[in-house]
């Protein structure tokens, strides 16, 4: 099959600082590429190594795009495509669509992730570096457990290891921030807050961890939600927003029982 | 205070405070509505109304003060929180989809902009009295003082401020309807089983509050109610 894309493709890394939209966008630009030699079996980051390969032989430098385990559990690979993040495909992550998903002759837009708090490192490469400042100020347990029990000691109801569950799910690739018209990482905090809250181990440090991880969120620049569930139409593990409900609650209680 | 103020600052205590001052302000609006639903009774009953509201003195004036910091609260906090929600993403999509966000959702900003021009046209016309004097000096000698229905049928008598009132009523409508359900999820409450309610309860009262007051712009067009001379 063929395709015609438009590659976003930017040299120079977008400072994070950045005061205007020019500095951090640089000599980003989108470029036009046609490829007649994909295959609908390929993937689509394997597409994109077919045009990569062209690029290179032609002298041309290639695509960058970031990637890793290719099978959908890492998060590294997420681009916009056509406008939604991990593209057409539920539940899918960029590395596991495969181009069977769009018509021959599709035009196809790739972009990064767009968010202040996500700057551009090269191309389609984004640095989620603020997801892990964001994960340092509490999304873990500190409280000493001691030496392993034995299975099922601290009984755990159905219920809860269930909400909990869908919120460890998460792997963090930040197509939340990257579809919420806001740039709000609130599905993603709001998974952290969660994910612990519903555990009997996560629930002894749940106002300190509610303040610290929305007091870093805040400052990492990201948005604020509006309730538009759009983190929720493409999130890879489909991560409800029922997280944020519990976010919030988190932190007012949080807030209102503060000394 | 300064607990307040630095919740307000925070990104979740700036949404709440969306969410209590847009639930108060729901309460106004269903309260206004219920009282002005008065005018399809004829005169006495909105006349007596009005003079009975006029009557509280001063506390008519705490009831005044009170919504206007509501209002003004949600109208910067909406503005404190849509500029941050710009600065967040400095370069915009080549190509942009919406893959499940509702129109009223993402028309918030502007239906909520449209509002504040539409309140301080209603007021201007019907509570300081400028965009017609004419209506607004009209007294009547039953329950003594205004005459509120004299002012208001000849004022929707003219077809233009009827259908005006009547088109931002839509408005309201689309804010509404986001508003309501909004509300429940910042403030915390989700569930599999009442959320869906929710949404169709917030999409329902949006709907009979913003028809109701459609009801009483068109209702000397549509013959509801007569004008008084
Ligand atoms: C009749 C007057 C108004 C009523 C009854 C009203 C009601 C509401 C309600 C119930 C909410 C939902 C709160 C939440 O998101 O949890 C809301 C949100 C909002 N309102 Fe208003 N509002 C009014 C006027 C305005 C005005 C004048 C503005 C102008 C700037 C405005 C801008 C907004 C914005 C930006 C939001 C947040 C939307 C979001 O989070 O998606 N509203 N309003
Ligand atoms: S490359 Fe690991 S999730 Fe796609």
């Amino acid at each position: 099959m063929k395709v015609t894309l438009h590659i976003w493709r930017q040299s120079q890394p977008s400072d994070r600082h950045a005061q205007s939209a020019r500095d951090f966008q640089r000599d980003g630009r989108m470029v036009r590429y046609e490829l007649d030699d994909v295959s609908p079996d390929m993937s689509f980051l394997e597409m994109l190594d077919v045009l990569n390969e062209h690029l290179i032989k032609k002298g041309e430098e290639p695509v960058a795009f970031d990637h890793d385990c290719r099978e959908g559990i890492c998060g590294a690979c997420g681009v916009v495509i056509n406008g939604v993040a991990h593209g057409p495909e539920k539940g899918t992550t960029t590395c596991q669509l495969h181009m069977r998903s769009f018509r021959d002759g599709a035009e196809i837009y790739v972009e990064p992730w767009r968010a202040k708090a996500f700057p551009v490192v090269r191309d389609l490469i984004v640095d989620r570096s603020a997801f892990d400042r964001v994960v340092q100020n509490g999304a873990y347990v500190s409280v000493n457990t001691g030496a392993p029990q034995d299975a099922n000691a601290t009984p755990v109801p159905k219920a809860d290891a269930d909400k909990a569950f869908d919120a460890a799910t998460c792997i963090g690739c930040g197509a939340c921030v990257a579809a919420c018209k806001n740039a709000s990482a609130m599905l993603f905090v709001g998974a952290k807050v969660s994910h612990f809250v519903h555990l009997p181990q996560g629930r002894v440090e749940r106002e300190e961890r509610a303040r610290n991880l929305v007091t870093a969120m805040d400052e990492e620049g990201f948005g604020n939600c509006t309730n538009q569930y759009e983190c929720e139409a493409v999130c890879p593990k489909e991560i409800p927003v029922r997280v944020i409900a519990d976010m919030n609650r988190e932190f007012l209680r949080a807030k209102v029982r503060e000394e | 205070m300064s607990w307040l103020s630095s919740f307000w600052r925070t990104s979740i205590g700036g949404k709440m405070t969306m969410a209590v001052t847009g639930l108060l302000l729901f309460g106004f609006v269903v309260a206004h509505l219920l009282g002005n639903l008065q005018l399809l009774q004829g005169p006495d009953a909105i006349n007596e109304y009005a003079k009975m509201l006029h009557d509280l003195g001063p506390l008519l004036w705490v009831a005044r003060i009170g919504l206007l910091v509501v209002f003004v609260v949600h109208v910067v906090t909406a503005v404190r929180l849509s500029q941050a929600n710009k600065q967040a993403r400095p370069v915009p999509y080549a190509s942009e989809a919406t893959v499940q966000a509702t129109m009223a959702s993402r028309s918030m900003v502007l239906s909520g902009l449209s509002l504040l021009v539409f309140v301080i046209y209603h007021l201007l016309h019907f509570t300081l009295g400028v965009t017609n004097p004419g209506h607004f000096a009209m007294k009547t000698s039953g329950a003594g003082g205004f005459d509120v229905y004299a002012m208001v049928s000849n004022s929707f008598a003219n077809p233009a401020i009827a259908l005006a009132y009547a088109a931002f009523q839509l408005v309201l409508f689309l804010h509404l309807s986001h508003g309501i359900q909004s509300f429940a999820q910042t403030v915390g409450i989700h569930h599999k089983r009442y959320t869906p309610m929710i949404k169709t309860l917030s999409f329902l009262l949006a709907l009979v509050v913003a028809g109701g007051n459609a009801l009483l712009a068109l209702s000397v067009q549509v013959g509801l109610v007569e004008v008084a001379r």
